[in-house]
């Protein structure tokens, strides 16, 4: 057990490095940061003076632990279009892209995962069929698509909702949170949606075929040749066997939600990270796009280790300690 | 004669032709997709008017509404943009560069696939190892992220002013890169099992060069999945791109594709001028879903385990 | 007048619908077995001994169809039951013993969490009573250090270890009436002979009926009573299996029999009878082996044989049509 926990704690701790050297190269070979920073006025000199001030002519091998160091500690630089430091813009941003994330991934997994199994046991039914139209859409429709067409119907149609910004938010502490008012909620809806529908779609998809998989078992078999009820043998038996790839990959969809979060923002305009990264994209703001890369690398090796462990901690056949009944040791069979 | 009806009776019996008769969606699905591949290569026969020709665009005709609406005028039935490009024949020809672009994709993103996966099953060891952990490494991000920084890598790293011929180029690497990982998996593991197998281990007594091997031995054998992943990825290729520019950071707007007209569209919903997003809208969800259940079908048939 | 048998098998036919019109997997099978005999089924794969058994346990995978006969359990039928009504008597009236132990049981539940789940679904015990009977089978089927290996998990036991766990499940609330399909098949050699060993004596203890399917001679030389012979979906030949064994009637039988190597005795080569069993939906006009069998007769080409029987052995073939005909 120990072992299993380190050897993955290290693998997720050389990918974190590969991820940050990688930023480092983007955030020092991409443009220039001098000339980024000092427009085409500045002279040779000076130039070349705040070239060496900034340690851009110290070896190769200094910069990387230099940049290694800070960001540990959390400083990712200067933004190049907005002066501030990035570590501060992207905090800022960082509550309405985990509270966007959060509610959505809470929606899909309320309703995917019903969904799934429903389609699973009943299926032929006409609400099967209808669950298997709409998986189709929503995993076909570009996710701006979708938030495109919520917009339109519900924002300029009807004018129920609206279609952009995050409403008024209150701040505890450094966090700022959108659930506390009726704008702040009526606001997350859209966007939630959008960036759920997605997430629900394949995780209905997920559960069905992994279910359907599982009643073609053998213990399924067996179970229903004992006598069991349905409902033992549907939910008891089945559902668990489902639900244990099921968490493993819902664990790494989290990751997803916050690449699609990217897209869905930029839909509503809703003030997180995401939208945050695209801007830099198209302005060709190198230190935003490195922060958020490392960020992002962050958080998917967090997420990825957690569902190792998690997957661990669910499936018995994975501790191998115990030693085999029956083997070779024991007398007989 | 009878050879010919010979034929095309076997085509409708076959497991296929079963198959495809059996789901009328399918069908239909096929006839939409096909719709557009022909549209997409004979546009400039069919459109009405060429909106990548900026001389040809007059401003004065700018968001003109539809030629049902009161206020539409005969020649674009589909109404006009903030440009003045002629909604229909955009569509035509951006649902071309959509697909033009998507096919390139996938074409350079299997080339590179297949051939790292050739090379990694082939050669094993070492070398395996690292391409294999990088594709993982790679494959546990969302493919968006990835054109998205390779995106805006390129633009940072390309001159200022970068012609739009290049935003083209730019956007191909980007989703080609992006979804290469898929490939090579797939050929790696078939790679490894036919390595194994008898004739491989001929070829290589004989004295055949490992290259020779792979190319005439080896991947004939392997392309069977490879051309069901090219057919999904080919939605996912041409809604990278829709997304891409979408956001700003794909097709620029001088020769726009479906994303493109999206964007441009998103800024006039709530001024009235809805037909510049619908209609691309209405096409583009269409497109992707065609090839979406086209690409379903194909998988299903294809994979004998869930007769 | 003989007592009746626990299970009884009268003329059933199984179909599978396909698109290409219904294929015949069991035809016409008759074949009783009594409290406390084991019936073993013989035959090679496809012959469809596992349908047979799946059907009389109401487990047909659709497209699968009874279409014709009836499974009578201790005289009342059960093929036209309701699926809540046979539910209740699957587990426990009739238990079900399948092939391979590993992917019987449940990866993600201990061994005694299933067992007491099969208890208390048949019974009214508490969970304290059920766990105490599930630890006593345990310790019945010889899993050494019952108490402690109540809660462990399948993949912990070895393959004859987690088969006895599957027998002590199919046999903890006493079925009158055991499946047990190719049972050692998935399990070393050495260990086969214990397993069939424990099943026929637990089940003679509880004066149960076994129905034994396996492509295997040599198991129902072990454990079997009598002996029924398939062939393309049909019964060719019934009896006791030491008169069939040594003396078989029906051709196919004979070829069986002759091409099971003895020991002490050699051979230049393994004798086989040429040819193949028909797959189904290919079986062939009047006897499903007329193809291949060295004395066919020119009926056997045309009608399908009827049974005879002679000395205690049921035959389908035309060779011993005159004498004695069935009733």
């Amino acid at each position: 057990m120990i072992a299993f926990v380190l050897s993955r704690l290290l693998q997720s701790a050389v990918v974190m490095v590969a991820v940050a050297v990688i930023a480092f190269f983007l955030f020092r070979y991409v443009g220039d940061p001098v000339l980024a920073m000092t427009g085409q006025e500045t002279s040779r000199e000076d130039q070349e003076r705040l070239r060496t001030q900034l340690g851009l002519n110290d070896p190769l091998v200094v910069q990387v632990f230099r940049f290694l160091g800070r960001g540990v500690s959390g400083d990712f630089g200067i933004s190049y279009r907005q002066r501030r430091p990035v570590t501060e813009m992207l905090v800022e941003r960082l509550p309405a892209t985990l509270e966007l994330s959060v509610v959505s991934a809470l929606f899909a997994l309320a309703v995917g995962i019903p969904m799934g199994v429903y389609s699973a046991l009943r299926r032929d039914t006409w609400l099967s069929r209808v669950f298997q139209v709409v998986s189709l859409i929503g995993i076909s429709l570009p996710p701006f698509l979708v938030g495109i067409l919520l917009i339109f119907v519900f924002a300029v149609l009807l004018g129920w909702l609206p279609s952009s910004g995050r409403g008024e938010v209150v701040s505890l502490g450094w966090w700022t949170t959108g659930f506390l008012t009726l704008s702040g909620l009526q606001a997350l809806l859209l966007p939630a949606l959008t960036l759920g529908l997605y997430q629900m779609t394949l995780l209905m998809r997920l559960v069905r075929s992994e279910m359907l998989e599982v009643l073609r078992t053998d213990y399924v078999k067996f179970a229903r040749a004992r006598g069991l009820t349905d409902r033992t043998v549907h939910f008891g038996h089945a559902l668990r066997n489902t639900l244990v790839p099921v968490i493993t990959v819902t664990a790494l969809q989290l990751g997803s939600v916050i690449a699609f979060a990217v897209i869905t923002e930029t839909v509503f305009q809703w003030p997180g990270m995401g939208y945050q990264f695209i801007q830099a994209v198209a302005s060709v703001d190198v230190p935003v796009m490195a922060a958020y890369l490392v960020m992002v690398g962050f958080i998917f090796v967090t997420i990825n280790l957690s569902a190792d462990l998690l997957y661990y901690g669910v499936d018995p056949r994975l501790r191998l300690e115990r030693t085999v009944i029956g083997g070779q040791a024991d007398r007989g069979a | 004669m009878s050879w010919r009806v010979g034929r095309w009776h076997r085509l409708r019996e076959s497991e296929i032709g079963y198959s495809l008769r059996r789901s009328p969606l399918t069908v239909f699905a096929a006839m939409v997709t096909l719709a557009f591949a022909v549209a997409a290569i004979a546009a400039p026969l069919l459109a009405p008017h060429n909106p990548y020709d900026l001389a040809s665009l007059s401003l004065v005709d700018a968001l003109t509404p539809p030629r049902w609406d009161a206020k539409g005028k005969s020649e674009y039935l589909l109404g006009t943009d903030d440009q003045g490009r002629d909604v229909l024949s955009t569509i035509i020809y951006g649902a071309r560069l959509s697909l033009a672009v998507g096919a390139t994709s996938v074409l350079l993103a299997a080339s590179l696939g297949v051939t790292l996966g050739l090379v990694s099953g082939y050669v094993g060891g070492r070398a395996d190892a690292v391409m294999m952990r990088i594709a993982d490494v790679q494959m546990s991000f969302p493919a968006i992220l990835i054109a998205l920084l390779i995106d805006g890598v390129l633009r940072g790293v390309l001159p200022l002013q970068t012609s739009d011929d290049l935003a083209i180029v730019v956007i191909i690497l980007a989703i080609g890169l992006s979804t290469w990982p898929q490939y090579a998996r797939t050929v790696r593991a078939s790679t490894m099992v036919e390595r194994a197998k008898d004739y491989v281990k001929a070829a290589q007594l004989i004295g055949r060069h490992s290259a020779a091997i792979l190319a005439h031995h080896v991947l004939p054998n392997v392309m069977g999945p490879v051309l069901v992943i090219a057919t999904i990825q080919l939605a996912v290729a041409i809604i990278l791109e829709a997304t891409l520019s979408f956001l700003g950071v794909g097709i620029p707007p001088t020769t726009p594709s479906l994303g493109t007209m999206l964007r441009i569209g998103n800024n006039f919903m709530f001024s009235g001028q809805w037909w510049i997003i619908a209609f691309p809208g209405v096409a583009l969800a269409m497109l992707v879903l065609s090839v979406n259940l086209l690409g379903d079908w194909l998988r299903d048939v294809l994979n004998p385990k869930l007769r | 007048m003989t007592t009746q048998s626990i299970l009884a098998v009268e003329g059933l036919r199984v179909e599978f619908l396909t698109r290409r019109g219904p294929l015949v997997a069991v035809d016409d099978v008759s074949l009783q077995v009594q409290a406390g005999e084991v019936l073993g089924v013989v035959g090679e794969s496809g012959a469809g001994k596992s349908v047979m058994g799946a059907a009389i346990i109401g487990l047909l995978e659709p497209p699968g169809r009874i279409t014709g006969g009836c499974v009578r359990l201790e005289g009342r039928r059960i093929d036209d039951l309701p699926n809540g009504e046979m539910r209740k008597i699957r587990g426990k009236s009739i238990g079900a013993v399948f092939q391979d132990p590993l992917t019987s049981l449940n990866p993600l539940y201990t061994v005694g969490r299933q067992l007491v789940e099969t208890i208390r679904t048949h019974t009214d015990m508490t969970a304290g009573q059920a766990r105490g009977r599930a630890v006593q089978l345990l310790g019945q089927v010889g899993i050494p250090e019952p108490m402690a290996r109540f809660n462990a998990y399948p993949h912990e036991f070895s393959g004859g270890m987690r088969q006895r766990v599957v027998i002590a499940i199919a046999l903890c609330v006493k079925p009158r009436l055991v499946i047990a399909d190719e049972p050692t098949t998935a399990l070393d050699v050495s260990i086969q002979a214990q397993i069939t060993a424990l099943l026929k004596r637990l089940c003679r203890e509880q004066g149960s009926a076994v129905l034994l399917i396996t492509h295997d001679m040599g198991v129902i030389a072990e454990t079997a009573d009598r002996v029924a012979v398939m062939y393309a979906g049909r019964v060719v030949e019934v009896g006791s299996v030491f008169e069939v064994a040594k003396n078989p009637r029906h051709p196919y039988t004979q070829g069986l029999m002759a091409s099971i190597p003895r020991v002490g005795r050699k051979v230049q080569r393994l004798i086989q009878i040429p040819g193949a069993m028909p797959r189904i939906g290919n079986v062939p006009e009047g006897c499903a082996f007329h193809p291949r069998c060295p004395q066919v007769l020119e009926r056997c080409r045309k009608d399908r044989p009827v049974v005879t029987r002679s000395g205690g052995i049921e035959t389908t073939c035309w060779l011993y049509a005159d004498s004695e005909p069935h009733g």
